[in-house]
């Protein structure tokens, strides 16, 4: 990684710069071709600020002719082109590429059409996810998949990141919740993945896209499934004096036959954070905090909250709270979703680790965890989707003490590596991008990552769309693997990597 | 003591692998055969026959993760079993066809049954795989936890790719517990209301499992708490139907046992958007998943009921019968089909794994 900063426009590449601006000129309004330092600076990272890269040009297409129109320049010129939602992601995967163009798909912001019948809504990539729930509500819908980033993520982003959200557990992942994407592929052949019928001719491309992080096409339209509003929700709050048990107790609850609207867990410091920052009632004392979320009918909800409660009563929760009205359930939530601010008051800066593990391994991960940040001398606090076994480790650091970045990077491989151990895997919702793209060494072998590349190389064979992200090339691992990762440090990072 | 499960079928997978790689080396075409109940639908009679059914084994159930994992030559009927002792359950309600049924064929044909309509489609419970490649290579894709986004799908693309994409070995899918009670009613309804009806009903909070119209009648499942079922039929309405009755209805669907099925002719399944008007076709019809997965018997032209299909927003399979040389599954736009010949290939370079199935490629 690094600060590589390419503000002066030149040639690199087949083309030099004059005539790419001229050929994008060419499909494109003026003011959607951006070349200015200044214009283009507010795009050369994502939500992971640490990896930054200044695109050649920024496009700004507001239409789908105008999106194949600038993915046949970049063909022709052989240039590379990133596609960027709302630049939310936290893996790097919309960072530009310094020899290529960055396309924001921001202007394709609609919402073409509600079909409350047949629960769904056609939009644009560039639409919130928020958005679309609201514009959904007054039929008694909404779309299920909720990342804390929902104010501000697109979904098109969110279809790219295969993003989940606090209720996955019950509703499931984008790739559960979309009914349809159109996208172009570099040399803009415009296609349709997925049907309006239950199934579509041809393999499931949707879900082959859904996840795909830019690079296999470029998504210009999304159909998402819609669920009724459920009539009742219900949320509690459980503490437990140690993090062991409070993962124990997750198991517990789904071993119990119980699926859960959400659960989600923080740990002591998390818990403290949230409540100095929300005030959300919070117990400050706990050394876990679990928030148990029920919806249905009023009879489910009862039923499953009086189940759910003998749960976590027999795993030794300390003290259980449930919401006495829809204001306080708000606020329970309010803290959670307040978690990562509120922690990011706590240092300077902080290092989000996205990872699976099987639930049962919950509360063991947690503690040696805690072991290795103490050994590093790294501070961890986790807050995180219990109820899916995703991990969201956030390490605090200070980048401008010399050393602090370094440790806290070493923890992260580790934390990573430790998952894929556990029988789980480097990412569950934020992406490879270009964050994780060693450790995808880790989790795949050369000959799984191959067949990625086959994959990669049936959509687009010259390698334009989005490179170096998701996948690594085969020797980038060979060196990797050769020289081992030394405490975590990685030897070369010049090395190319798709 | 015996070895564990996982070693032997750790074995038995090296072997397939070593079979498909001489194959590929001898340029010798393969036909997978899993309980070989799709056998009519795969019309790949090409190949040396390569019998998965060896594969035949749970290699992990871990209830409290909600994941089991199990050899692809497995047959469905065990899975159920051993889920049904946790009181867990494949969401998907493949059929199960006499205990012949097996997990790596539920993937490869993507079967689903009444239950799909709101629990979600086989893909959807796929959270890994393990297959071998057309060059003989044993790989991995996804794992055993629910939220995975680490390189491409390529578990998911199995399902519906019918074998084309690789030998799949093993699967781990996620399950659900089994619903507390369940609760069928039953309506004399015209087939244009009863779409209506239905998509009406399944935009509202109600614990809907299944539906199914033909002949005048629609029948709706509902499954979940007791309470809830007794509040939904008084909102719903309609005749309960006797317990046996019901199962009996639903499982004859799961299965195509359902007189409907029955006999020779023509049968079409049509993929369509739910809440599509009533197709204007001759014939008989019975459709489930609100609407989405249409039967349809009928002497139509192919021509004329892939056309209905299109317009109505999906694709029809040739699941029996039609005119000679009228292909099973639903042809692709030139452009498209080209971008699915080239995904082939980059996972079955010499296209030895069932060639000619599936038959838009
Ligand atoms: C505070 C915070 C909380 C978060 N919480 C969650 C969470 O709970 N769950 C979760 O899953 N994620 C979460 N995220 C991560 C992030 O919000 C998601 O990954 C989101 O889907 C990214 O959407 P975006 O529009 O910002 O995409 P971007 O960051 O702009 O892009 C993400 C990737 O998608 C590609 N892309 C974008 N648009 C398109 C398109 N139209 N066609 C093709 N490719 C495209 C880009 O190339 C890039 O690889 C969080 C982020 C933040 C900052």
């Amino acid at each position: 990684m690094g600060h590589n900063d390419h503000s002066a426009i030149h040639a690199v590449g087949h083309a030099d710069d004059a005539m790419l601006v001229e050929a994008l000129r060419a499909v494109l309004p003026a003011d959607a071709v951006l070349i200015d330092e200044q214009a283009r600076r507010p795009y050369e990272s994502d939500g992971l600020s640490a990896y930054r890269q200044m695109p050649r040009v920024v496009v700004l297409p507001a239409n789908e002719a105008q999106v194949q129109a600038v993915l046949q320049v970049c063909h022709r010129l052989q240039v590379p082109l990133v596609a960027r939602g709302h630049g939310t992601g936290l893996s790097g995967g919309a960072m530009p590429d310094q020899r290529g163009v960055l396309m924001s798909l921001a202007k394709l912001n609609r919402i073409l059409d509600i079909d409350p019948l047949a629960r769904t809504a056609r939009v644009q990539p560039g639409v919130r996810n928020l958005a679309i729930s609201e514009a959904v509500a007054s039929h008694g819908l909404y779309y299920a998949p909720d990342p804390s980033s929902q104010i501000a993520c697109s979904i098109g982003g969110n279809v790219a990141e295969n993003s989940g959200g606090v209720h996955c557990l019950k509703y499931g992942l984008t790739v559960h919740n979309l009914v349809r994407v159109r996208a172009l592929t570099i040399d803009g052949l415009v296609f349709d993945a997925g049907a309006e019928g239950p199934d579509a001719a041809g393999f499931d491309l949707l879900a082959l896209l859904t996840g795909s992080e830019g690079l296999l096409a470029v998504v210009t339209e999304v159909t998402v499934r819609l669920l009724p509003r459920p009539r009742t929700v219900q949320a509690l709050l459980a503490s437990f004096d140690d993090v062991e048990k409070a993962g124990q107790a997750v198991a517990n609850i789904i071993a119990a036959g119980i699926i859960p609207a959400g659960l989600e867990m923080m740990d002591g410091p998390a818990t403290r954070a949230a409540e100095a920052f929300v005030h959300a009632n919070y117990p400050v004392d706990a050394e876990a905090l679990l928030i148990c979320e029920s919806d249905g009918t009023a009879e489910e909800v009862e039923d499953e909250s009086a189940r759910m409660r003998a749960v976590l009563e027999a795993a030794g929760a300390t003290e259980i709270r449930y919401a006495r009205d829809e204001a306080e359930r708000l606020k329970f939530w309010a803290g959670r979703k307040a978690a990562f601010p509120a922690v990011g008051r706590m240092a300077p800066d902080y290092y989000c680790i996205d990872g699976t593990i099987p639930r049962r391994t919950l509360g063991a991960v947690l503690n040696w965890m805690y072991g290795r940040a103490g050994e590093l001398g790294v501070q961890v606090v986790n807050v995180f989707h219990a109820g899916d076994g995703n991990l969201h480790p956030l390490l605090l650091f200070d980048a401008a003490k010399p050393g602090d970045f370094e440790r806290t990077e070493i923890l992260a491989n580790e934390i990573l590596a430790k998952c894929v151990e556990v029988g789980g895997t480097i990412t569950g919702e934020h992406g490879v991008g270009v964050e994780k793209i060693d450790a995808m060494c880790v989790q795949f072998n050369s000959d799984e990552l191959s067949i990625f590349l086959g994959v990669k190389a049936a959509f687009d064979p010259a390698g334009l769309l989005n490179p170096g992200k998701a996948v690594p090339a085969l020797h980038r691992c060979a060196e990797l693997g050769r020289m081992h990762v030394h405490n975590g440090q990685l030897p070369h990072p010049e090395l190319p990597r798709f | 003591m015996p070895a564990p499960l996982s070693n032997s079928l750790a074995g038995v997978r090296a072997e397939l692998a070593a079979q498909v790689a001489l194959a590929a080396r001898q340029q010798q075409a393969l036909r997978l055969i899993g309980g070989g109940t799709q056998a009519a639908l795969a019309r790949a009679d090409a190949g040396q026959p390569l019998d998965l059914t060896v594969l035949n084994g749970v290699i992990a159930y871990e209830p409290s993760e909600l994941v089991i994992t199990a050899g692809a030559g497995t047959p469905l009927a065990r899975i159920e079993a051993v889920l049904a002792e946790q009181q867990q359950m494949l969401p998907f309600e493949p059929a199960l066809a006499d205990g012949r049924a097996t997990v790596g064929g539920a993937v490869a044909a993507q079967r689903g049954g009444p239950r799909r309509w709101m629990a979600g489609a086989t893909r959807d419970f796929i959270l890994g795989l393990r297959l071998i490649d057309g060059l003989g290579r044993e790989l991995g894709f996804g794992g055993q936890v629910i939220k995975n986004v680490a390189g491409f799908d390529v578990s998911r693309l199995q399902a519906g790719a019918w074998g084309s994409l690789g030998v799949i070995t093993e699967v781990s899918f996620k399950v659900l517990p089994c619903p507390q009670a369940e609760t069928t009613l039953q309506f004399q309804i015209g087939q244009a209301e009863a779409l209506l009806q239905v998509n009406i009903w399944a935009g509202q909070p109600l614990p809907l499992s299944a539906v199914s119209w033909d002949q005048g009648c629609l029948r709706v499942r509902l499954s979940g708490v007791p309470a809830a079922l007794a509040s939904a039929c008084r909102l719903l309405g309609g005749q309960a139907l006797d317990a046996v009755d019901a199962q009996q209805h639903w499982h004859s669907l799961r299965e195509r046992t359902h007189p409907f099925f029955d006999g020779a002719g023509t049968l079409w399944r049509l993929s369509v958007k739910p809440t599509a008007p009533v197709l204007e076709l001759p014939g008989a019809v019975l459709w489930e998943w609100g609407g989405g997965q249409r039967w349809l018997r009928t002497e139509a032209p192919a021509t004329l009921v892939r056309a209905q299909a299109v317009q109505a927003g999906g694709h029809a399979m040739l699941v029996q019968g039609g005119e000679a040389g009228t292909p099973v599954f639903h042809p692709l736009a030139p452009a498209v089909r080209a971008l699915h010949q080239r995904i082939k290939l980059a996972v079955d370079p010499g296209q030895i794994l069932n060639p000619g199935t599936p038959d838009f490629l």
